[in-house]
């Protein structure tokens, strides 16, 4: 974008960077600087052209995806991964249409986006001119916050506050609608610093008297466990779910979103729980008597059914979004705050442990006695499962692991052992197929260079969003995509075996593309697995290979996802297998 | 140590469903922990909540499509502007169950223009103004009944006559089954608008906000 990006932003270090701007565009611009946004993700076009002009002199970089949903999605795995608001561009029309899905994602998992949108000029506006959406209306139900700028003025002011609601409280994506007239009208002076509305009022800590309660309650539990939610992570409080955790000797289960917030190779650890979760974390949150649920918002692919869920505990339920307490379950004792605060007042609370070694007992009893296995035949073809824990094993424990939604999802997130925070980004709420490669781009450009990203695909899943690949080939980025290629859409067609008697409507693909071809048509590297004793070689060369590479993989198309509670079911009853569906 | 290293394995094990223990409680439909013997679902009940927000285009919008997309049941909303400047009074009567009048103050609280929130007490001031076009064949018993229910005549002509009743939810009611013999027409009816009783505070607004 700019020639010379690095004298730009030596030039702003030193404080000369001038404080006045001229139009609405460069208040824009100086709006996201302020905020300290470095990375944009975005599709040029018409009405968003003013902006992507003020950004020729700046010092941010942009990556120019193919599709705007890519730029989104792109923007939400920066988020996830940086942990700052990752900000994607669109123009007006389809531009911000084709965002929608990847805002919809964000507002699903709390995922701190900025998005801004190119629109008509004002005077237009209402006319159904020439790629003219209703951009607010249209994602007003699917961001935390949207503006509409209809002032050259504030419209720096407009973005500074998108940036800061994104980030603060309980994340989320914002927008801001940028009329053309707007963005070239002259502006009279710079935005300050990025600032939270007056009415916007998020809890800090919860009231001592409730965790004192709290407290008492999980301090005489018999069968206590930790429910540990996506908000640990967003609230940076996995060191104090940690030591906390570890200090009262309380067995954690994490929901999707949260995975990695506590290392699963940790003996408390019982990984992930619900639809395709561990039967141990399964059985534990079934048969618990207090659960200290934090940052979660009882997802029903959670919970399974409500009447099954957890019916025996008291709940604890720790949240920033006051709106989240009771809504799909009772919380017994609610305690309004940020996680890592309220973690901190719970520790400082607790009266004394929890005499819970029996329990504890049980809970590793449940883990010899539902290990999480997969039947592996020597003959091919090869078995998901195993794919990915090749992979594991060839990476080390900071590897970002994107993907897209599907089977190839469950697998990924059963099979890999994840250690640390921020390294799985997935959409989960939404549940995107094609979330995966754009992630992985976004991914790409948060983690640090010496990290690896890998990308777990579905053959449907990475169809959806391919075209991608051309991005991460012209920006030179190192990611390996792993499509576990089973020639169908896997979990439509397990649903299809398990609740349609076998009618494998619109799920079986007679053909798909040669994927490795295609990444080498694209100019990324392309390698086949077809059988087991190429795995070892292929994982290795794809691994080290410096760019992009796409990994298909032939994998025995009659694998399923197991363990499963069927949509609206009993944790506890989890299926094994499908007879016992 | 990767399970690729293991030897052959037959996929899942364990005991299967009805092998397991159970747990002893049970929670109803809106995730409450009740008696398992009992069938404990809330019954709806109707309520005034009153929102305070800023005056800002699309805050209508907002609110409506909230209600709407999160299945709230709203049987009435009004809106009109404060004492002060910018600000707005939007009073929703709605019918839930007490999960569902939690869930949509909390969720009506979160949107950016909302400034407060709150469910007013069982017997609110709370007023709706009706207007009838009626048939004017008997304008004597017409005009009785108006005057009954303290209204106005708004319009008279040969063929109808147009009145306005103001008062609570259920005058009005009671004053259109009164009409009802001389055959309505029309009705444009308001929604109710709501103030606490007494010297309760119907939002409480700091001064950022006013």
């Amino acid at each position: 974008m700019s020639g010379e990006p690095k004298e730009a932003r030596a030039d702003a270090d030193t404080e000369t960077a001038p404080t006045e701007v001229e139009t609405g565009a460069d208040a824009v611009v100086r709006a996201l600087e302020n905020a300290g946004v470095e990375h944009l993700f975005g599709v040029q076009g018409g009405a968003i052209m003013p902006v992507y002009d003020a950004l020729y002199d700046g010092a941010m970089s942009h990556v120019t995806m193919a599709h705007e949903q890519g730029a989104a999605h792109a923007a939400d795995a920066y988020g996830v991964v940086s942990g700052e608001p990752g900000v994607c561009m669109a123009t007006s029309g389809p531009g911000a249409t084709n965002l929608v899905t990847g805002l919809a994602d964000a507002n699903m998992d709390s995922d701190p986006v900025v998005a801004l949108t190119g629109q008509v000029p004002t005077d237009f506006v209402g006319s159904d001119a020439f790629q003219e959406t209703d951009t607010v209306g249209v994602t007003g139900p699917i961001t935390k916050a949207n503006f509409f700028a209809d002032d050259a003025d504030a419209v720096g002011g407009d973005v500074g506050t998108a940036v800061a609601l994104a980030e603060a409280g309980r994340q989320g994506p914002t927008l801001v609608d940028l009329p053309k007239d707007v963005t070239n009208g002259a502006a009279a002076e710079a935005p300050g610093e990025p600032q939270t509305p007056s009415t916007y009022r998020p809890p800090e800590t919860a009231d001592p008297e409730a965790v004192a309660e709290a407290t008492d309650v999980l301090a005489a539990a018999d069968r206590p466990v930790i429910l540990a939610g996506g908000g640990v992570v967003k609230a940076e409080a996995c060191e104090e779910l940690r030591s906390f955790a570890t200090d009262h000797e309380i067995p954690v289960i994490t929901t999707m979103p949260a995975i990695g917030a506590f290392p699963e190779d940790h003996e408390l650890s019982l990984e992930w729980a619900g639809m395709h979760g561990t039967g141990y974390a399964n059985m534990a949150i079934t048969m618990t008597d207090c659960m200290l649920a934090v940052g979660t918002r009882f997802d029903d692919r959670l919970t399974g059914g409500v009447e099954t869920f957890a019916p025996d505990a008291e709940i604890i339920h720790v949240d920033i979004d006051p709106a989240e307490i009771s809504k799909n379950v009772e919380a017994d004792y609610p305690l309004l705050g940020d996680a890592a605060a309220v973690f901190e007042q719970i520790a400082a609370a607790m009266p004394r442990s929890p005499s819970a070694d029996a329990w504890r007992e049980q809970c590793r009893a449940w883990k010899e006695e539902y290990p999480m296995d997969y039947a592996a035949p020597e003959d091919d073809p090869v078995k998901p499962q195993y794919v990915v824990e090749a992979f594991d094993d060839a990476t080390p424990d900071d590897t970002v692991v994107t993907s897209g939604v599907g089977q190839h999802q469950m697998w990924a997130s059963q099979y890999w052992t994840f250690t640390e925070p921020r390294t799985w980004v997935s959409s989960h709420g939404l549940g995107t197929m094609g979330y995966g490669l754009p992630a992985a781009i976004g991914a790409r450009i948060a983690a640090d260079d010496d990290r690896s990203v890998v990308c777990f695909d579905g053959d449907g899943s990475f169809l959806m969003t391919c075209q991608e690949l051309s991005v991460a080939v012209r920006e030179d980025l190192d990611l390996t995509v792993v499509v576990l290629n089973n020639a169908a859409v896997g979990m439509v067609r397990q649903w299809q075996d398990a609740f349609f008697e076998e009618r494998h409507v619109a799920s079986e693909y007679p053909w798909v593309p040669e994927f490795d071809t295609l990444a080498e048509a694209f100019g990324a590297r392309g390698f086949r697995i077809e059988s087991y004793e190429e795995v070892e070689s292929v994982v290795a060369e794809a691994l080290a290979y410096d760019g992009p590479s796409v990994v298909d993989v032939h994998i025995d198309p009659e694998e399923n996802v197991y363990p499963m509670v069927p949509s609206g079911g009993d944790n506890g009853r989890f299926a094994l297998s499908e007879d016992q569906l | 140590m990767s399970r690729n290293q293991d030897t052959r394995r037959d996929g899942l094990e364990g005991p299967p469903p009805e092998e397991r223990q159970r747990p002893v409680g049970r929670r109803n439909g809106q995730g409450i922990r009740v008696d398992p013997e009992v069938e404990a679902d809330h019954e709806p009940r109707r309520t005034t909540i009153s929102a305070y927000v800023a005056d800002e285009p699309g805050v209508l919008a907002s609110v409506s499509g909230l209600f709407h997309r999160r299945q709230f049941n709203i049987e009435s909303l009004t809106v009109g502007p404060t004492q002060n400047d910018g600000y707005s009074r939007i009073t929703l009567v709605v019918e839930e169950p007490d999960p569902g009048i939690d869930q949509a103050k909390k969720q009506l609280r979160k949107l950016l223009p909302v400034v407060h929130v709150r469910e007013l007490d069982a017997d609110p001031v709370a007023c709706e103004l009706v207007i009838l076009k009626i048939d004017g064949d008997e304008p004597d018993k017409v005009q009785a009944i108006t005057e009954m229910y303290n209204g106005e005549t708004l319009d008279a002509g040969p063929e109808t006559i147009t009145v306005q009743i103001t008062g609570d939810e259920g005058k009005i009611d009671d004053a259109l089954d009164a009409y009802a013999q001389f055959g309505i027409r029309e009705i444009a009816r308001t929604g109710q608008a709501a103030l606490a009783r007494g010297a309760t505070e119907t939002a409480r607004v700091d001064e950022t906000h006013t």
